[in-house]
């Protein structure tokens, strides 16, 4: 019974905290890219403006949801609830400490690779959906996109798993007890976290939504809480990043011991989240083809020659 | 690649920097002393009007939101029985400031008159009549014409000679 409670009581207190957090960011980042441009952002509602979220998710509750006439109704509706099931399913895997975890999977790391490629689906379905060229050529190059650097997101994860001889999650971060993974796999972090803005299509590579050509992109033609159901799943997948690189990287929980390891966790994430919002205040977008080309050019092969060195010296090693 | 680095350290340098920011209703921008803004009547140095109601402003108004009548007190002193200015038409030009030839309408630097309804916005003349003198310190319209009113005669003005007599055969 206890356990059972304690189960269900992580699983509510995991969706909230992330759902919460992720409804914070809005004023975090919004705040944060105020001060590098020389601002002070929304600072009015609450102490610090910490409330603007709430006013925000108030103001778009009221908003007229509206489904276009000519959009495909069935799918229009589903594809925002596709993005945002797929990233909360991802949070289901990841160790918040050694205690707090939801689902200690054997594969986790596979899992979370398979949940954000079925993430892809939200993005092609609203823009196919939508029925709009705006939106369809923001779908389509949301697609080519993820399928480009899901290709090596997974590859760059590799060093990894072959350092830690597992894909449990957990075990990954048990075995950065001496050394944090981003030392030996510097490059394999470097490639994942450029993959990891791509794949949340964050700016610099929002090409899916980039609101200087495609109006808002695969969302275009999305309002009200639909259009709130992407916003938060973009955030979410913030979140979602930041917390694997830590996990995969900078050794999860582990820390200092006179901090709890939730907060270690917490902090790391932080800070990730924190460079999140510092590449969109200060990069500029690429253009389409040298998004892909970088990806496939670059940072493909990079990706394949970490496996190979890696691969090399654990084998002498441990061979 | 370095340059992506250096441009993202340069943004996080921004953090650090003062803020352009005015935060309005607790800090104010310091408004010029010219600006235009509300609208006002001055009184002279001795506390009376200098409007005389010639009526220039009003012509001059390229919306046609002033609107007066002229009187005359007992003495023969001009004064505006009404003065009526309608803010919400207003636009701020500064052409009855330039076109009074009294100093008595004047711009200030004061922009905060907004008001949720669109009546309170039009100004009586008890709104516009500031007890003090306004930007032109000193001025007293009668005091240099040479009109007589009540009190002063002619030639009694500030550097005005006394009237010629022209039925003197006297140079």
């Amino acid at each position: 019974m206890s356990t059972t409670l304690q189960y269900i009581l992580i699983v509510v207190g995991v969706l909230l905290v992330v759902l919460s957090l992720a409804a914070g960011l809005i004023w975090y980042e919004r705040r944060m890219l105020g001060f590098w441009q020389d601002r002070y952002g929304p600072n009015r509602v609450g102490p610090f403006g910490i409330l603007q979220p709430l006013a925000d998710v108030i103001k778009i509750f009221f908003k007229e949801d509206w489904i276009p006439p000519f959009a495909s109704k069935l799918i229009f509706v589903v594809a925002p609830g596709i993005g945002l099931f797929t990233i909360l399913m991802s949070f289901s895997v990841i160790p918040f400490t050694s205690g707090i975890v939801v689902f200690n999977l054997n594969v986790g790391l596979l899992f979370f690779l398979a949940m954000s490629s079925l993430g892809a689906y939200s993005l092609v379905l609203a823009g196919w959906s939508s029925n709009n060229k705006y939106a369809l050529l923001g779908g389509m190059r949301g697609a080519a996109q993820m399928i480009t650097y899901e290709v090596f997101m997974g590859l760059s994860l590799m060093g990894v798993v072959m350092l830690a001889n597992s894909f449990n999650m957990k075990d990954i971060v048990e075995a950065q007890r001496g050394m944090w993974n981003v030392i030996p796999q510097f490059v394999g972090f470097v490639v994942f976290f450029t993959a990891g803005v791509a794949e949340t299509h964050r700016l610099p590579f929002d090409i899916p939504e980039s609101e200087s050509e495609l109006v808002a992109g695969y969302h275009s033609e999305y309002s009200g809480m639909k259009f709130g159901l992407f916003f938060v799943g973009e955030y979410l997948g913030i979140i979602l990043i930041s917390s694997i690189i830590t996990t995969l990287f900078f050794g999860g929980w582990l820390g200092p011991s006179f901090l709890p390891g939730i907060v270690w966790f917490f902090l790391k994430t932080a800070v990730f989240i924190t460079i999140f919002v510092l590449l969109r205040a200060s990069m500029p977008r690429p253009r389409y083809d040298q998004l892909l080309g970088y990806g496939w050019k670059i940072l493909l092969p990079l990706a394949l020659l970490n496996i190979i060195v890696t691969g090399a010296i654990v084998l002498l090693i441990n061979g | 690649m370095i340059s992506f680095i250096r441009s993202i350290w340069t943004v996080f340098l921004h953090l650090f920097r003062k803020k352009v920011t005015v935060e309005y209703p607790e800090e104010k921008i310091p408004l010029p002393p010219r600006y235009r803004g509300r609208i006002i009547l001055s009184r002279d140095p001795d506390g009376g009007e200098r409007c005389v109601g010639c009526y220039l402003c009003a012509a001059a108004c390229p919306v046609d939101c002033i609107s007066l009548q002229a009187t005359e007190d007992e003495t023969g002193r001009r004064y505006p029985e009404f003065f009526r200015i309608n803010f919400s038409r207003c636009i701020f030009c500064g052409y009855c400031e330039e076109a009074c030839p009294t100093y008595a309408i004047q711009l200030i630097p004061d922009v905060e008159m907004c008001e949720y309804d669109r009546h309170n916005l039009v100004y009586e003349k008890e709104n516009l009549l500031i007890e003090g003198e306004g930007k032109y310190h000193g001025y007293n319209y009668y005091n240099i014409s040479g009109m007589s009113i009540g009190g002063k005669g002619k030639g009694e003005a500030y550097r005005e000679d006394e009237p010629i007599d022209p039925k003197s055969l006297l140079p």
